[in-house]
């Protein structure tokens, strides 16, 4: 940097509190020189929406998103976010981001120019940077088309309703909700996701299932065979038949959108509008840790470079800092305030010590990073990982034992067999791998949710739908929700259920759930 | 860059989920209300009502791991004096555990579920299923209203009515099928016939002229709007039947009413009050008060002013009647009547009320209710007292009359339910 404009820029961009349009363009302006000029940042164009406080809790309540179908479970939600806020028992969230293309960042009114800087900083540069560069939004989520298809799936419900009433909609709905979170295609590659091709064919679906009669059922199942047939050629059959269902299936929200025999067509898109939008949230459940933490990182490197060239005032600059140190407490094991690991702290943790790592590695670091220590590069060795990790990627990668040792990480193991914990590793030598893949298991979500599939049908006789969940570490489901959502899967199967649940290793059945059918 | 002001946007954008989400929970609520009406006050009832109702009805189902059983590990921060290989004791409730962070995303479900129901929910709630029974007499009075039903247009009205759309369609419609030049034709013309003008093109400027004139002439004859256009909205008067009640409010003030019983009373009718004005618009309130004389009075002096002195109760009833004669005349209004008393009476009085009551009260009235408040000691310690006289004359009554109920009242708590069970839809009244 040259002498000339530093002094040229020593004059702070705002005094005071009070925020005002003009400000935040200048600031907004400001930041995006730095953070592409400087930091190599990449984002979709910015879009910033200012809304009250109200507007806010709405937005929670339909999952931030800016326009969402109407359903009770939002009015739920909002509920207990107002009842909680009203008491003061919880604070609201300073922003709201879309992960869209513009990159929408809601900012509240009541939030003075600093914290509007903040927050700028944090949203609309930090998480769009990793909205547009992580591989799996890129892969997986369409954030030029999003806006358009909540459009669609709004509308499209409103119409059903209107056409089928709301009870029945409501029904539908609360079975596909039920099942979101194993509504999602975990590993298979497919093409970018495009919500706009998306909107064409479901109308193009519509149309062809108004011109042709719909002999799904008719193709599966098998006809009454002559009792000649042998064991071996019935066995061969029942495995044509899965192949052709393809079964075993682990989206059951896609299974049940185009096998289950009696949902008529607009409830098949009702089913599928929410596993698109289960699946546009699943690259977010997965990088929680990444997200904030890059987010934090990069409103810290901001904040902290507006402060050093005079654009920001003391007091702008420690506001801010306050705020940032609150967000990024991790209160103890012991605390009565612990709620788990805070993915703003961990993640802040983290990208701080990779950029140590790449600038000042120590002995250990060398040893351990021998790919990235003392390269220099911190910024291009973050973008790089942003870009191509995840959650539990990246702890496996990264977590230094230097952060171990900070953070005082131990492992427990509880097993239900006995009566106490054991302290299995804790921040020594002999326990860093184990924590940090353990931590790093954590974040994997395909381990964290039940391992649950679709393994046959029984053609043969009633048409029971038959599910396995894989257990791991003789973990079952929780019974009472298991059962709510099996009778939500019998509304859309229409037939019986039965899930068992058998051991991963050794396939011994240890519980059975069944759901008769409901006609 | 974009900036956007969004503040301005309608509010309540999840006004309809909030709705779906109250329907939904309907059941629940009203339980859950029942119970918090318990410990209510009266006063309590401009403001809104935090309910907390458990999440059966309203739960969202999924998969997710048991929150016990089996073998599971925690990573955690804060190690203090743990070296590889402790045994520590099993925390009580989900200490270590809740350093899982996916049984806390996976959205595990709270026993219940708490939040506030605004005034308006709260009272449509509370009044939802109560109405004044037998309101059927109905009648096309003089003054009758009316209600003003769109019905198409009319070619005569008030120039407020006019449907402006409409009569420009009809004054388009004509001024093309009679080819009135359009003001552009006009224009058009003006500048050719003064350019011929000035190009000195005589014969050209008259041949213009005469055009222009003859537009000018059909412009005049075929104006722009004509009387023919205009249309005006069109409503039909549609009478509507009247439904006239009337509610009488007779409360007795004498000495032998305790302040503790008075209050009783008052919260009683507030709430009778509250109802009525809520839910009928049409409803007229009458507030008697007696001691051993009764007089009508306005709200105010009812809820607010004090008076003592002895009791016969039948100069209230006898009061409502002059009212009713003078007033009400029962064959177009609907009669209503509640009576709070603690039962006390002047003992010659109560065969003269039985008699009023069953010859002249209850023949005309829809529905009278009758309660009985009571000192909170005598009914708490479990074995009944005595009936009073005017319980016991009231008795022989309800068994003959299906329109007369009463009931017993002796602390605020009991207020609430005393009155669901009074004005509920599906009313058994007991003898």
């Amino acid at each position: 940097m040259t002498e000339a404009p530093a002094v040229l820029e020593r004059k702070p961009l705002f005094d005071g509190p009070e925020w005002d349009f003009e400000k935040i363009r200048r600031v907004h302006d400001a930041i995006e020189e730095i953070a592409i000029g400087e930091l190599g940042l990449d984002i979709y164009p910015n879009q910033i929406e200012v809304i009250t406080s109200e507007q806010m809790l709405d937005a929670y309540a339909s999952v931030g998103l800016p326009l969402m179908y109407r359903h009770w479970s939002f009015g739920k939600r909002f509920a207990r976010e107002e009842a909680l806020y009203r008491h003061g028992l919880q604070g609201l969230a300073y922003e709201i981001v879309i992960n869209s293309s513009p990159c929408i960042s809601y900012i509240m009114e009541e939030n003075s120019m600093a914290m509007q800087t903040l927050v700028i900083a944090h949203a609309a540069f930090g998480h769009n940077h990793f909205f547009k560069n992580n591989y799996l939004f890129r892969q997986w989520t369409d954030a030029q088309g999003i806006l358009d298809y909540l459009t669609f799936a709004r509308d499209f419900i409103q119409r059903s309703e209107e056409r089928y009433g709301l009870a029945e909609v409501e029904r539908v709905l609360d079975a596909a909700h039920s099942l979101m979170s194993h509504g999602v295609h975990r590993y298979t590659r497919r093409p970018k996701a495009n919500l706009n091709e998306e909107m064409r064919r479901a109308e193009e679906r519509r149309l062809h299932d108004e011109r042709s009669y719909d002999d799904l059922w008719e193709r599966v199942v098998p006809k009454r065979e002559p009792k000649s047939a042998d064991d071996a050629e019935r066995e061969r059959e029942q495995r044509e038949i899965r192949r052709k269902l393809g079964i075993p299936e682990e989206n059951l929200l896609y299974f049940l959108e185009k096998r289950a025999p009696r949902l008529k067509n607009w409830q098949r898109e009702l089913v599928r509008i929410v596993r698109n939008i289960s699946q546009y949230f699943y690259p977010q459940k997965q990088t929680r840790l990444m997200n904030e933490g890059c987010a934090t990182f990069v409103h810290y490197a901001l904040m902290t470079r507006l402060h050093e060239r005079g654009l920001i005032t003391d007091g702008g600059f420690l506001e801010a800092m306050h705020s940032h140190t609150n967000v990024i407490f991790q209160p103890e094991y012991d605390d009565r305030r612990y709620n788990g690991l805070n993915p703003y702290a961990l993640g802040f943790a983290m990208m701080q010590d990779v950029e140590r790592i790449c600038t000042e590695p120590s002995q250990e670091d060398l040893e351990w990073f021998p790919a990235i220590a003392g390269n220099n590069d911190p910024w291009g060795t973050l973008r790089d990982a942003w870009a191509n990790y995840r959650d539990e990627s990246f702890v496996l990668q990264f977590l230094s034992p230097r952060l171990m040792r900070r953070f005082r990480l131990f492992k427990v193991l509880d097993d239900s067999s006995q009566d106490t914990l054991l302290v299995d590793a804790i921040h020594d030598e002999r326990g860093y791998r184990e924590i940090r893949s353990a931590l790093a298991r954590h974040y994997d979500l395909a381990r964290q949710e039940p391992d649950i599939q679709i393994v046959d049908v029984d053609f043969a006789g009633d048409r029971r739908l038959i599910l396995r969940h894989a257990v791991h570490d003789g973990v079952l489901l929780d019974e009472a929700s298991c059962r709510g959502v099996l009778e939500h899967l019998s509304t859309l199967w229409h037939y019986g259920i039965v899930l068992e649940e058998s051991d991963a290793g050794t396939d011994k059945v240890l519980k059975t759930h069944e759901v008769a059918a409901r006609l | 860059m974009n900036i956007i002001d969004r503040r301005p946007n309608p509010k309540g954008k999840s006004l309809p989920n909030r709705q779906r989400f109250l329907e939904r929970a309907k059941h629940e609520i009203k339980d859950a209300m029942t119970e918090a009406l318990k410990r209510r006050k009266v006063g309590e009832s401009a403001n809104g009502e935090k309910v907390s109702i458990p999440t059966r009805g309203i739960a969202e189902p999924n998969f997710r791991r048991a929150g016990q059983g089996g073998a599971r590990d925690y990573v955690v921060p804060g190690n203090k004096e743990f070296v590889a290989g402790d045994r520590i004791k099993r925390p009580q409730s989900g200490e270590a555990a809740s350093g899982s962070e996916a049984s806390k995303e996976d959205g595990g479900e709270q026993d219940n579920f708490e939040f506030v129901l605004t005034k308006d929910e709260f009272l449509n709630l509370f009044f939802d299923d109560l109405e004044l029974p037998d309101l059927v007499k109905t009648k096309i009075t003089d003054q009758e209203t009316v209600q003003l039903v769109r019905a198409g247009y009319t070619v005569a009205g008030t120039p407020s009515n006019l449907n402006l759309k409409r009569t420009l369609r009809n004054s388009l419609a004509r001024r093309i099928s009679l080819s009135r030049p359009k003001l552009s034709e006009i224009a058009a013309l003006e500048i050719q016939w003064k350019t011929a003008l000035g190009a000195d093109d005589a014969e050209g400027a008259e041949q213009t002229r005469v055009d222009l004139d003859a537009a000018l002439r059909k412009t005049r004859r075929v104006p722009y709007i004509d009387p023919v256009d205009v249309r005006y909205n069109r409503f039909e008067r549609i009478p509507k039947p009247n439904t006239q009640a009337v509610m009488f409010c007779l409360m007795d003030v004498s000495g032998s009413m305790t302040e503790q019983m008075k209050d009783l009373a008052k919260r009683f009718f507030m709430l009778l009050h509250v109802f009525l004005t809520r839910r009928y618009k049409h409803v007229d309130i009458v507030f008697i008060r007696h001691t051993s004389s009764a007089q009508e009075v306005d709200e105010d002096t009812f809820f607010h002013s004090r008076e003592t002195g002895g009791t016969i109760v039948s100069t209230a009833l006898d009061e409502m009647m002059r009212v009713v004669r003078s007033r009400y005349n029962p064959d177009t209004w609907n009669i209503y009547a509640a009576q709070a008393s603690d039962g006390d009476n002047y003992t010659e009085d109560s065969d003269r009320c039985a008699s009023l009551m069953a010859n002249e009260i209850l023949p005309v009235s829809q529905y009278f209710a009758y309660i009985e408040v009571g000192a909170e000691a005598t009914l708490r310690h479990g074995y009944p007292s005595a009936p009073t006289d005017l319980w016991r004359t009231y008795s022989n009554i309800a068994e003959t009359h299906r329109n007369f109920a009463m009931r017993k009242v002796a602390d605020p708590g009991q207020i609430f339910p005393v009155f669901h069970d009074l004005f509920s839809k599906q009313r058994e009244r007991v003898a």
